[in-house]
């Protein structure tokens, strides 16, 4: 790095309780979550002067401002593809720092997708005014209504060549949780599971996915604050340098209903992200210590371990099987539970837990951590300290 | 003959939006069409204003053959699908012509369903009386 001061880096982390219902409004659980953060980094709300979240969120900006007093926002921003664009913010915060668009950026997400609304439920409205691509126009009609659906749907072309049976697909959950029931923070601490209870799980969608294959759809909040490594020196945490965030989408694919192009068994865009991210860090995603890896069904964790090159295609299974992702792994998978144990917050926990290791202060502290790995599919990032 | 199914009476109407009418027109007429360029010829589905090849905004609906390969298989029962009274079998076609479609397979029980199934097109009535494209096994020829 030319210059070493100027490198992006998250010194700030915070979070709600993760819950069924919050109770409370989500521009409430944004401002809490963004407090939290300021806290945890040592800096005030009024040090912040660049915003972003999903393109999703009810929140915007100016309840940010109207709640927390913030004077002065240079830049703020969205970014679109739902989950998937969970690190695609680190992305963007690290270019909006370094190149001095702002200097403490704000990331949040801030949903009661449990108690207001869920994902998971049947979606049969298409917005004929095109906000977005037009995916569920060619779903809906035919029942193809939920995520799980769609997921199955782009993801058994992979499970079938590789003979990836439930049980494959179990193992990944019954880590999770088992990292989740020792995290005090997660929904389902002290609440393990075996793999006959994922064999014994109701079917959400056959012949793949059942429900404990499904991430745990939550209210919370999570923020994230970056700033630049100079500004970092005087906070109050040891920062954790983003040592690359890249992103990539190739054409003709979707997101969660990439049916349409290439080989579905191959997620063409994280492989795309493995190369970048691989060079602009200068190590690539298994050489790393811990991995965040983007669970909203377990399928995705397969496809995503053989695309950033934590083993070849179709042995992920093994991977997992074999024991490589448990804590004492050589590559620990979540340790806070992921998105299945510990909660759905878009995948945004995923990344607050990445700096907690990094930090050495998580409930399931994976040991001599000096950098860690998080994706979520299109987009890709190491941090290290 | 083309077959129409009416097993599931309260299933979702297609949306019709500015540049996908021409497909769900076409199926109310019993035609299984895609989006073919009038500069390059290129069929794509699903249908776009611009064809990305070569840029030309010329387009008419192509007739397809109807036959087709699935590429992949679900059945979604939990939630329940809205519209269906019985979990759907939803699949991704791959018609002849290479390109490919999320529709349903009907006439078959998910005992026997399979990737690699061969298929072909019939249309299933919706809830406000359209047309949309459906599959069931192929007849041996
Ligand atoms: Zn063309």
């Amino acid at each position: 790095m030319a210059n070493p001061g100027n490198e992006a880096c998250i010194v700030g982390i915070g979070q709600t309780e993760f819950s069924r219902a919050s109770g409370r409004s989500e521009q409430q659980l944004c401002a809490e979550a963004i407090l939290a953060a300021c806290e945890d980094a040592g800096l005030s709300p009024k040090d912040i002067d660049g915003a972003m979240t999903f393109d999703l969120d009810n929140s915007d900006e100016v309840d940010l401002m109207r709640n927390l007093g913030t004077p002065e926002m240079k830049y703020s921003m969205r970014t679109p593809q739902g989950g998937a664009g969970s690190v695609t913010t680190l992305v963007h915060a690290k270019k909006a720092v370094e190149s001095g668009l702002c200097d403490v950026m704000v990331i949040w997400r801030a949903m009661n997708e449990r108690s207001q609304y869920r994902f998971g439920q049947p979606h049969t409205a298409v917005n004929p005014k095109g906000l977005s691509s037009t995916f569920m126009e060619w779903c809906m009609p035919f029942g193809a209504q939920t995520p799980a659906a769609w997921e199955a749907l782009s993801a058994t072309p992979y499970l079938e060549r590789y003979g990836v049976t439930s049980e494959d697909l179990g193992r990944i959950s019954v880590l999770f949780r088992q990292n989740a029931a020792t995290n005090p923070a997660a929904w389902f601490y002290g609440q393990p599971i075996t793999l006959e209870d994922h064999q014994k799980s109701r079917w959400i969608v056959p012949p793949h996915l059942k429900l404990l294959d499904c991430c745990q759809e939550s209210d919370g909040g999570v923020a994230i604050i970056v700033t630049r490594r100079d500004r970092a020196r005087d906070l109050r945490q040891v920062p954790a340098r983003l040592l690359g965030a890249e992103y990539a989408f190739l054409f003709n694919h979707e997101i969660i209903s990439d049916f349409y192009e290439g080989d579905l068994a191959e997620l063409a865009n994280s492989v795309r992200v493995k190369e970048r991210l691989t060079a602009a860090a200068g190590l690539a995603p298994h050489e790393t210590n811990v991995a965040m890896i983007y669970d909203n069904f377990t399928p995705q964790v397969l496809r995503q371990l053989e695309a950033f090159g934590y083993c070849k295609p179709g042995e992920g299974k093994h991977y997992i099987a074999d024991g490589h992702m448990n804590l004492d792994g050589k590559s620990p998978l979540s340790p806070n539970g992921g998105l299945i144990g510990e909660a759905y917050i878009h995948g945004m926990n995923n990344i607050t837990e990445g700096v907690r290791q990094l930090r050495g202060t998580a409930a399931n502290q994976v040991k001599h951590v000096e950098t860690v790995f998080m994706c979520s599919g299109v987009a890709g990032a190491i941090i290290g300290r | 003959m083309t077959r129409i199914s009416s097993a599931n009476p309260h299933r979702p109407d297609p949306v019709l939006t500015i540049d996908t009418a021409f497909f769900w027109a076409a199926a109310d007429e019993g035609r299984f069409v895609a989006q073919q360029c009038g500069g390059c010829a290129t069929l794509w589905h699903p249908p776009r204003p611009v064809c990305p090849k070569c840029l030309s905004k010329e387009k008419h609906a192509h007739d397809l053959s109807g036959r087709g390969t699935v590429m992949s298989w679900i059945m979604p029962v939990h939630p329940p699908a809205h519209g269906f009274d019985a979990p759907p079998i939803v699949v991704l076609v791959e018609t002849e012509e290479g390109l490919r479609f999320v529709s349903n397979v009907e006439g078959i029980d998910p005992r026997q369903m399979k990737n690699g199934l061969k298929v072909e097109v019939a249309f299933a009535r919706t809830k406000g009386g359209h047309q949309v494209p459906i599959f069931v096994p192929a007849e041996e020829i």
